[in-house]
């Protein structure tokens, strides 16, 4: 197999769909109780049938994370550089029809925003950009990089997809990881909200972390957008591609996001709710089919079911995060891409962790090598 | 006892520990202290070199232990080499734990790359204590290379499974000139003393005692296994049998 897409073209959305709505209790007992469940059990796992089974699913999830990752947190800061964006997303607060004012950073504005992040204790920072190829392409990103790797240890970036040869460079410079959600494995619907600019080619997304793993990336974050189409569908999807990946790609670590669509000005209504038992259902069971993936949770979410996450699967957490260019320091007052949940501050969350039992980790990676 | 030697250095301890997992910083230093271990290993990427308040650092300088930095994270011998005299420099020692594994998810060790790597700190003056797969060539390979101990694995790090390993560890052992430490897979004090039984020279449990309920008892717990193990290696064991032996039906006939 050369690449993702034949493999996804190998199964149909409805059938997966009804085969997940009709595991039975048997099965989910099943992927309890086994040692190493499979994809199989993982749609039993997220399964309506399981839905009773929470509790033990979250014990279970609870003891392999604390053996896997013990008793810490890795903590991570996201840095908005650019809301420019040449796509229209139907659910995005940068879509390009959205008429908010345009900002991309300068030299001097991404490091009064780093100053601020790093006084806050971050040495982990994930770049965010929207999608301008023409001001906000490769070159300025490896400009970020470079002006970035001083001052912390371990740098990621969310931006638009991009060519092995460009990943092959940003790697050089220092680079860490890349995050790429799918927004939705379903073809047609991602097509319906992505009508226009470069980002409506579902194939050149999906195809993104294989050029990545191509490429030697160490990190590769994964995920749908929750709201667009059936979560649960979306999820398998998602955790079929991540076993693919962990197969064709076997020195790169993955991890997997769970965001699911939160309001902004003008925003769109989920097409398929998930409340929060779901979304923990989810987080148990992919904790259950991988022991050792890295299950990530944003601001997004709201206090309450973030102090509780922590044990149950999340292996790491940004905090006080801002979704504006400039957001922290530079120009707080402009447009978000979306509305964060949880505004409590760095120290707060730190706290928080602290009185859980739990290290946040700032440092887990070096610049130096 | 007989007191354990790698490279100049003696130990009292054969329990080596390490400092992931733990809650916070006074939890890691307290159950290290319990375990009583000299030689603790330390994540070079978990440590910000040249900040005099690093938090890990300031808590294990207050004690008398050896730090040992390990490479974790680097997945090719020139990463390692570059870690190792980065560590080198930062924490003034020249031992150093040669792990690199490319693979992230079950953190194996790449054995191509390990060797590499120690060949070239063996020139470069360091003190090597390669983490290997329970392979007894590859431990003779890297004994040649000039290794001062080595540190095959029980089963899978953080997996806490014991010693899955066992036959290969028993030829590691006979085979070996130079200190054999099981590495990884050490879950319970029981799994620490069978390893010393078996006639390892030194165990290193970190996940076990970092992520117990209590680490600080554990830590005990794990120090008498220890204790145990190689004081009962060293008194040499009473013969097993397998069955009672009554009578010899196969060969009565002689004597009928």
């Amino acid at each position: 197999m050369t690449n993702f897409k034949t493999h996804l073209n190998s199964y149909n959305w409805e059938e997966v769909l009804d085969s997940i709505f009709s595991k039975t209790k048997r099965e989910v007992q099943h992927a309890l109780n086994s040692p190493k469940p499979t994809l199989e059990d993982f749609k039993a796992l997220i399964s309506p049938a399981a839905k009773p089974y929470l509790e033990q699913m979250a014990a279970k999830s609870k003891a392999i994370t604390k053996k896997r990752f013990g008793n810490t947190m890795q903590m991570f800061a996201p840095m908005y550089l650019s809301n420019e964006c040449q796509n229209i997303c139907t659910y995005c607060g940068f879509s390009l029809t959205n008429k908010i004012p345009r900002r991309t950073l300068t030299d001097a504005e991404i490091l009064k925003e780093a100053q601020f992040l790093k006084d806050k204790g971050f040495q982990h920072i994930l770049l965010v950009t929207g999608e301008a190829n023409k001001t906000v392409g490769v070159d300025y990103f490896i400009n970020a990089i470079r002006l970035l790797k001083p001052h912390f240890a371990n740098i990621s970036i969310e931006v638009q997809p991009l060519d092995q040869n460009e990943y092959e460079l940003l790697i050089k410079e220092g680079l860490y990881a890349v995050l790429v959600y799918q927004e939705t494995y379903h073809e047609a619907t991602y097509k319906t909200h992505h009508p226009k600019g470069k980002k409506s080619n579902f194939d050149y997304r999906l195809e993104t972390p294989d050029r990545l793993g191509k490429a030697g990336i160490h990190k590769i974050g994964i995920g749908a957008l929750f709201g667009l189409e059936d979560w649960r569908v979306d999820s398998f999807f998602t955790a079929l591609h991540l076993k693919y990946l962990q197969k064709a790609y076997w020195k790169t670590k993955y991890s997997i996001s769970f965001p699911r669509l939160r309001p902004f000005s003008g925003g769109l209504e989920p097409k398929v709710a998930m409340e929060d038992a779901d979304l923990l259902q989810l987080i148990c069971a992919y904790r259950m089919l991988d022991e050792d993936v890295e299950l990530s949770i944003s601001t997004r979410e709201e206090e309450n079911f973030r102090n509780h996450i922590v044990h149950l699967g999340i292996t790491s957490m940004s905090a006080e995060s801002k979704t504006n260019p400039g957001g922290y320091v530079v120009e707080p007052q402009s447009l978000e891409q979306f509305e964060i949940s949880d505004e409590r501050s760095t120290e707060t969350i730190a706290r928080m962790l602290q009185e859980s039992n739990l290290e946040p980790i700032w440092k887990d990676w070096d610049q130096n090598w | 006892m007989e007191q354990l030697k790698i490279a100049d250095k003696t130990f009292k301890s054969r329990l080596f520990t390490g400092t992931g997992k733990f809650s916070n910083s006074e939890t890691m230093r307290d159950a290290i202290l319990a375990s009583e271990s000299e030689l603790v290993t330390v994540a070079l990427k978990r440590v910000e070199v040249g900040n005099q308040d690093d938090a890990m650092l300031t808590s294990l300088a207050q004690s008398s232990l050896s730090l040992l930095p390990n490479t974790s994270g680097v997945r090719t011998a020139k990463e390692a080499v570059f870690a190792a005299q980065m560590a080198r420099e930062a924490l003034e020692t020249n031992w150093v734990k040669v792990e690199i594994h490319p693979d992230p998810k079950y953190l194996l060790p790449d054995p191509v790359e390990t060797l590499k790597a120690c060949e070239e700190l063996v020139k470069l003056g360091f003190v090597i204590m390669p983490y290997v797969q329970a392979d007894p060539v590859l431990c003779k390979r890297l004994e040649e290379v000039g290794a001062q101990c080595v540190m095959p694995l029980g089963s899978t790090i953080g997996s806490n499974n014991g010693l899955k390993t066992r036959d290969f560890l028993e030829i590691i052992i006979e085979q070996s000139n130079v200190p054999v430490i099981v590495d990884a897979g050490i879950g319970r004090p029981s799994h620490a003393a069978d390893a010393m039984e078996l006639g390892a020279d030194a165990v290193l449990v970190n996940t076990a005692i970092a992520v117990s309920p209590n680490p600080v008892a554990i830590a005990k717990a794990f120090k008498l296994a220890v204790e145990a193990g190689r004081m009962a290696f060293e008194a040499r064991f009473a013969p097993q049998a397998t069955q009672a032996q009554a009578s010899s039906p196969l060969t009565q006939f002689l004597y009928d």
